[in-house]
């Protein structure tokens, strides 16, 4: 099929969504619950859409989702059946999204993504354990040196040089969410290699 | 794509607690209705007027009543503009929507102030200054509460420029009625006195107004 066809037919699919929608929702708004539950679970894949297009995480989509749906519950007497249902849901999500986006971010800043710590930090105070300490510390740094760049780079930024996930995203390049696999991932072949378990891959 | 188990159990929640609503009116509409309660207020200020047989200034500076005006259409057009821009899918332009007016209301009484420091015998003092300041302040109140009340139902997204266009809209009404039951002139004072009493008005409604704007609700998201 030709580029513009298929685009004809797109946008038309889109309208007549829309007007389904919108028809939907003008029956929700004087108390038919049937059709509201079918405009929310309508909204699902559209506000996913459009929170991925904001540049929200896969994370957070099902937080938006939700924050979505029950901000349209709590506003549905301000919607005008004379206009785009979709255009409406979208300002909400973009709206919303923002608000999650600009939390996550405030939280991020924060956040010290560090589940080596305790293990690291565990026997302070104590002559013998630190000793024992010390002597696992060595082994640790030397497994450490052969982990696989990715994961060796997430251990450094986020385990012992104790970084929030932002600073060690801008440090490294990778996204907040591979360096958190990579991290996993790490701690768990230093497992396997000190002590018994499986070890694993590695995320770009 | 499938929904998870915590989006499909609020999708359950939502619906079971669906209510026939009342739609809002229109923003026009809705501005109209708290015009109204403007003429209310300014038709209650005259009864009392009226009842304590006050005439009113014998003369009037100039300046007064075209500032009048304009701190009106500010007004009107800040209602207006707060009404739309509590709908989420309004642009963010109908923020501007009362800033001529509100431009010309500020020309006008910078005008009648110069005009006013070559008439040393129309300065005023400080008691006429803080009976201006209390009355713009008083007949603010109601109109904000209104404006508040009124803008609530819509959820707003935008609770901080919303509560400011209401506060500018109760502020610019209250100035205008102020006409009404207080003989004013352009003097410096006086209109240090509308400024403050603007001021204070949108900063309350900033600091207060966004966060009466989201109700309680019912639901919260599920971790």
């Amino acid at each position: 099929m030709a580029p513009a066809a298929h685009s004809d037919e797109f946008a038309a699919e889109r309208a007549a969504t829309d007007r389904r929608l919108t028809a939907a929702m003008a029956a929700a708004q004087g108390g038919d619950r049937a059709a509201y539950e079918l405009v929310l679970r309508d909204c699902v894949p559209i506000v996913r859409r459009i929170a991925r297009a904001q540049g929200a995480d896969a994370n957070f989509l099902d937080d938006v989702v939700q924050d979505v749906l029950i901000t349209l519950h709590g506003a549905r007497a301000s919607y005008d059946p004379s206009r785009s249902f979709v255009a409406w849901l979208t300002a909400i999500t973009q709206r919303r999204t923002i608000d999650i986006l600009r939390k996550q971010g405030r939280r991020g800043a924060r956040e010290v993504y560090a589940p080596l710590a305790v293990e690291t930090h565990a026997g302070e105070g104590n002559p013998e354990a630190d000793a024992a300490l010390r002597s696992e510390a060595r082994q640790l740094r030397a497994a450490v040196a052969t982990l696989p760049e990715g994961q060796r780079e997430a251990v450094e930024t986020l385990a012992l040089e104790e970084n929030s996930l932002e600073d060690a995203s801008k440090r490294t390049g990778r996204t907040k969410s591979a360096l958190k696999v990579n991290l996993h991932r790490a701690i768990k072949t230093l497992r396997a290699r000190m002590g018994g378990g499986e070890a694993d891959g590695e995320t770009p | 794509m499938s929904e998870s188990g915590d989006i499909s159990r609020l999708i359950g929640d939502l619906s079971a607690d669906l209510k026939p609503v009342r739609r809002l009116a229109p923003p026009w509409l809705r501005a109209l209705y708290w015009l109204a309660a403007v003429l209310g207020l300014a038709l209650v200020l005259i009864a009392i007027r009226i009842v304590f047989n006050w005439s009113g200034a014998s003369e009037v500076d100039p300046y007064v009543m075209p500032g009048a005006i304009a701190s009106g259409v500010t007004a009107a057009l800040a209602a207006f503009a707060a009404f739309e821009l509590s709908l989420p899918d309004r642009s963010n332009a109908w923020a501007l929507l009362p800033l001529p007016a509100f431009a010309v209301w500020v020309a006008i009484n910078g005008l009648g102030c110069v005009a006013s420091l070559a008439d040393p015998a129309a300065q005023s003092g400080m008691p006429q200054f803080f009976s201006c300041l209390a009355i713009i302040l008083a007949l603010s109140i109601p109109l904000s509460v209104a404006t508040i009340v009124m803008v609530r139902r819509a959820r707003p997204l935008r609770p901080l420029p919303v509560a400011i266009l209401g506060g500018l809209a109760a502020s610019a009404a209250g100035a205008t009625l102020l006409l009404l039951v207080h003989p004013h002139d352009s003097a410096v004072l006086d209109l240090c006195s509308h400024a403050l009493a603007v001021i204070v008005v949108v900063g309350i409604n900033a600091l207060i107004g966004g966060r009466l704007f989201v109700p309680a609700n019912n639901f919260r998201r599920r971790a």
